[in-house]
This record gives structure tokens, sequence and C-alpha cells, in this order.
């Protein structure tokens, strides 16, 4: 079964490339990563860009409008994202909670839609 | 056969029944209904076929044959319908075990039961979803006398149930046999579950005292499950012992016009001393783990009274003493409040005051006890032997306001009134 992992966070939570800890956060990233892809769970996977690059897109009586920023103005913003395909919620739940963002942030879970058509 | 036999086979079998159709068919709702069907059809023919020598097993039986059923209407649904393809799926493998009619042993059942309860408690469902799908899955409360409980109408009850089974079956919510690590981790939410499902009925917020009795029955038997299916929990025992040591007084809570007796005035004649001793052997068998945990040290607060011969000789230097280590682990506002009561016994209204007046303005404890109407009635009681009589006064006023249940208020009224007597300025 598929899940999604949403990955919430409050920027100023995480290191940034002048700490000394960036460097360790990063590896941890790429171990989760390599990790997921190793069990076989892993379908797909990104980081975004910061919520100040986002645009939200809506179309109204035909027309389309484009505003600048995310969905909901709040500190914590979706920073990447996990498809991950697992057995059951509490294997999806277990990855999660080895996300490494997720000591400071929140991991929203959710099973993807399945059509069986 | 009389409806109280039938009522008692119901209670051994119900979880037993839905635990082992929900391994072999893996569907919450096809195993409840089965389970339904299966107890509906005894009803209808052991009054007059006579109960038969095994009633598990018949039930079993009979219930495998109703999921059978399901499963096969479900399928002519499939033919018309291709999303419900994944239950035809799991039919075919289960028409194949349950022709086998094999009798699951003593250890499959329990380990059923327990993949059960765990299930029904995931952190994922809302916590009142967790405690309805509890009280009908594996306690076998029909939705009807759920809803009566909780005081929402049966159609809310049937919305909140039918939710949270199609959540178990959206996100997967996996109904297996927990591994000792993960039991570890989930054994604190399923005593969560229970006991809110007794402080419901306990303390309950309204005046629908016998169905709320019902309610701690139905706690004490969950947590006598529970007690059986994790025999080495020490916290899951202490649970047991402090449901059984509370319930053990609610004959003597409660006079004849259902308005609530203080601990201090209660006839101790009335409480049940069986029940107390299976909470005090209970509460033994957790401290002999040597682990302590918040409900072992409520119960032996509990056992304390359960034990003193009066109210007047209740050892409060060791209630005090057990609130002292309750508190850290437990910082809640309701724990200071009854903390401060104890003080009240131990040093007097002058600490007791000054530790109850510290509560609400603390911020390191959890929950408020601002609309509990308790600890307006305790700080009016102590207010008074300290003759400060309008500070009384308003507090009982405050007490009345915050109480939702009509004999409380009428209880509260008269306490307001006995204050009047004995003030000497009125």
């Amino acid at each position: 079964m598929k899940y999604m992992l949403l990955l919430a966070s409050d920027p100023a939570d995480e290191p940034t490339p002048t700490d000394a800890t960036f460097g360790p956060y990063m590896a941890e990233w790429e171990a989760y990563t390599q990790a997921l892809v190793e069990a076989g769970a892993m379908v797909a996977g990104e980081a975004l860009q910061g919520a100040e690059t986002a645009s939200t897109v809506k179309v109204r009586d035909g027309k389309r409008i484009v505003t600048d920023g995310p969905f909901i103005e709040s500190k914590e913003v979706i920073g990447g994202f996990y498809v991950i395909d697992v057995a059951d919620l509490d294997a999806a739940l277990g990855w999660a909670a080895r996300i490494p963002n997720a000591h400071f942030g929140t991991v929203e879970v959710r099973p993807v839609m399945e059509f069986d058509v | 056969m009389r409806s109280v036999e039938v009522a008692d086979v119901f209670r051994d079998e119900w979880s037993r029944l839905v635990a082992t159709l929900m391994r072999e068919v893996g569907d919450l709702t096809i195993a409840e209904d089965a389970a339904q069907d299966a107890f509906v059809e005894a009803a209808v023919r052991w009054p007059t076929d006579g109960i038969p020598d095994r009633p598990g097993a018949w039930l079993m039986t009979t219930g495998r044959r109703k999921a059978i059923d399901q499963i096969r209407r479900a399928r002519r649904f499939d033919d018309r319908l291709p999303a419900l393809g994944a239950q035809a799926a799991t039919a075919t493998s289960f028409d194949a075990a349950a022709s086998d009619e094999v009798e699951p042993d003593a250890a499959q059942i329990l380990d059923d039961q327990l993949a059960l309860l765990v299930g029904c408690c995931h952190p994922s469902l809302a916590p009142d979803a967790q405690v309805a799908l509890t009280l009908r899955i594996v306690a076998g409360l029909s939705t009807r006398q759920i809803a009566r409980a909780f005081l929402v109408s049966e159609e809310t009850m049937t919305r909140r149930l039918t939710r949270a089974k199609a959540k178990v079956r959206a996100a997967r919510i996996p109904f297996g046999v927990p591994t000792l690590d993960a039991l570890g981790e989930r054994v604190g939410g399923v005593c969560e579950v229970i006991s809110s499902i007794f402080t419901e009925g306990h303390a309950s917020a309204t005046d629908t005292a016998f169905i709320r009795g019902e309610l701690c029955e139905e706690a004490i038997r969950l947590a006598a499950l529970l007690a059986k299916l994790v025999p080495t929990d020490p916290e899951v025992a202490g649970l047991h012992a402090l449901l059984l040591l509370t319930d053990a007084r609610r004959m003597s809570r409660l006079d004849r016009d259902g308005r609530p007796i203080l601990l201090a005035d209660q006839d101790r004649e009335r409480w049940d001393h069986q029940m107390i001793a299976r909470g005090l052997a209970e509460l033994a068998r957790a401290h002999s783990f040597q682990h302590g945990g918040p409900f072992q040290i409520q119960a032996a607060i509990a056992a304390l009274h359960a034990t003193a011969p009066a109210f007047e000789t209740t050892d409060w230097q060791a209630v005090l003493r057990l609130y002292d280590v309750l508190l850290p682990r437990e910082p809640s506002a309701l724990v200071a409040l009854n903390r401060a009561i104890a003080l009240d016994h131990v040093r007097g209204p002058e600490a007791a005051i000054a530790a109850l007046d510290a509560i609400p303005p603390a911020d390191d404890l959890t929950g408020d006890v601002d609309g509990y109407p308790y600890f307006h009635s305790a700080r009016a009681d102590i207010l008074a032997r300290l003759d400060r009589w309008d500070e009384a006064a308003a507090a009982f006023e405050r007490a009345i306001a915050c109480s939702t249940n009509e004999s409380e208020r009428s209880f509260l009224r008269r306490r307001l009134q006995g204050l009047g007597g004995v003030n000497p300025r009125s």
C-alpha cells in the first residue's frame, strides 16, 4: 500500500549550510533515503525549495488566478515529501518516525488513493 | 434458555468470535456483522433447540458461515462494481480456511483478542473513535447502548463508528498481533482507552447513573481481559486494581435520590468487600513486578481509602506521600487538587487552601480545574473552616454554576444552605 509522507517544519529550525550540524544532518537524509531504497519501499521523494518560492493557482469562473505563497500561511511549511510502498499503516508510521526533521517538524502520513480499474 | 444465560455466553464469546473472524477475513465490518448475525441466530435457536454442548464452537461455525455469506453477497456485488475487488480476493482464501473448520486453540484466541484490542486503540484513530470501536468491537455493546452512554444520538454514534472503520480500511491500520516492542509502545494507549471508559462511567456528567454503571463494568471487564492478555505488565495490573478498588465504592457514592455522598459520609458497610479483595490482590501482583507507574500509585491510594475502617482513620500521611510521588509523574491539575485535599488532612486548611489557590495559575500542570465543580466545592469547604464565609459562599456558587449534573447541583445547593446555618454572620 502506498502512503505519502508530507514533511512540514519551521524553516528556522532547519540547520543551514553555515551550521556545524549541517553536514551530519544532510548525511542523515542521505542514509534515510538509501534505507528506503534498500527496503524496496521507495516510490518517490523530493525536497522542495522554500515557501517563499511558492505560487498558488486556482481557476474561478474560467479565469486563472495566480497568487504568491503556499496554501496556508503558517510557521510550519511543507519542505518535501516521500511516497513509499509498505505493508500497512504501522510500517508507514515507522518510516515517518525515522525522517530526520521529524525531530523538530511534523510528518503527515496519508494513504494514497488506489483506483482498481 | 433464559436471556440471562444468553447474555453470559455473549460476554464470554463475543470478542473471541470477532477476533478470530477478524484474523480470518481481515475486514472489521465483515467480522462484526458476521458475529452479530451468529448471535442473532443463537438468540432465535437456542431457546427452542437448547444451548449447544460447546456454545463457542457453535458460534464460531455459524459466524464463519455468516462471514462467507457476507463475502459472497459482496462478491456478487463486485461483478457490477469492480472497486470491491480487494474483498473478493480475501474471500477466496477465507472460503478455503473456513471449510477446514479449524478450531483455534487457546493461545491463538488470546493472540487474536490482543490484536483486536490493540487495533481498536490505534493512535491514528481519534480518542473518541478508539473508545467507540473498543466498546462496539471488543466489548460487544450495541451502537445504541454506546450512544446512550455517551449522550449522543444513535446516528452520531453510527457515523463515528462508520468513520473509524472506514479509516481502518482506507489507511490499512493493521490488526495483527503486535510484536513485543510494538506492544510495549501500544499498551499504554489501550490502558488510556479503558481508563477513559471507566471515568466516563464513574464521574457521570449527567443524571443517567444507571447506564453509567454499565460503563464502569465494561471498563473493568476490558481491564481484566487486558490483564489476561498481557499478564506481565505492571501498569495493566495497576489499572485493573485501580478500577476494582474505585468501583467497589460505587453503591455508596449516591443516596436514594441519586445525589452524591462525600467519601467522609459514605457507609463503608455498603462497599463491595469482595471486589476490594480482588483489587488488593491485583495491586499486590502489580507491585511484584517492582516497576512503579501512575496507575499503580493511584491504585495504592484507592487501596488506602478502601481499607480504612473509617474516614477519620484513613492514613492521610501515606495518601499524601503517594500524591507527592504521583504529581511529578503526572503533573495534572486534577492530581494537584487531590493532593491538596490530602494536605488538608495532614497539615490543615491553611496549607490546603494555599495549595488549591496555586493550581489555576500554575503553568506546569495539564488540564484546568476552573470548570470542575469539585475544585470549587473543595475550596468552599476549606474556606468555611477558615471562617472565610463570603469566599466560601462564592466558591459554592461557582461550583453550582459549573455543574452539569442536576443531582450534584441540588447537593451543592444543600451545602451552600448548610453554610448559612453555621455562618455566625448570617
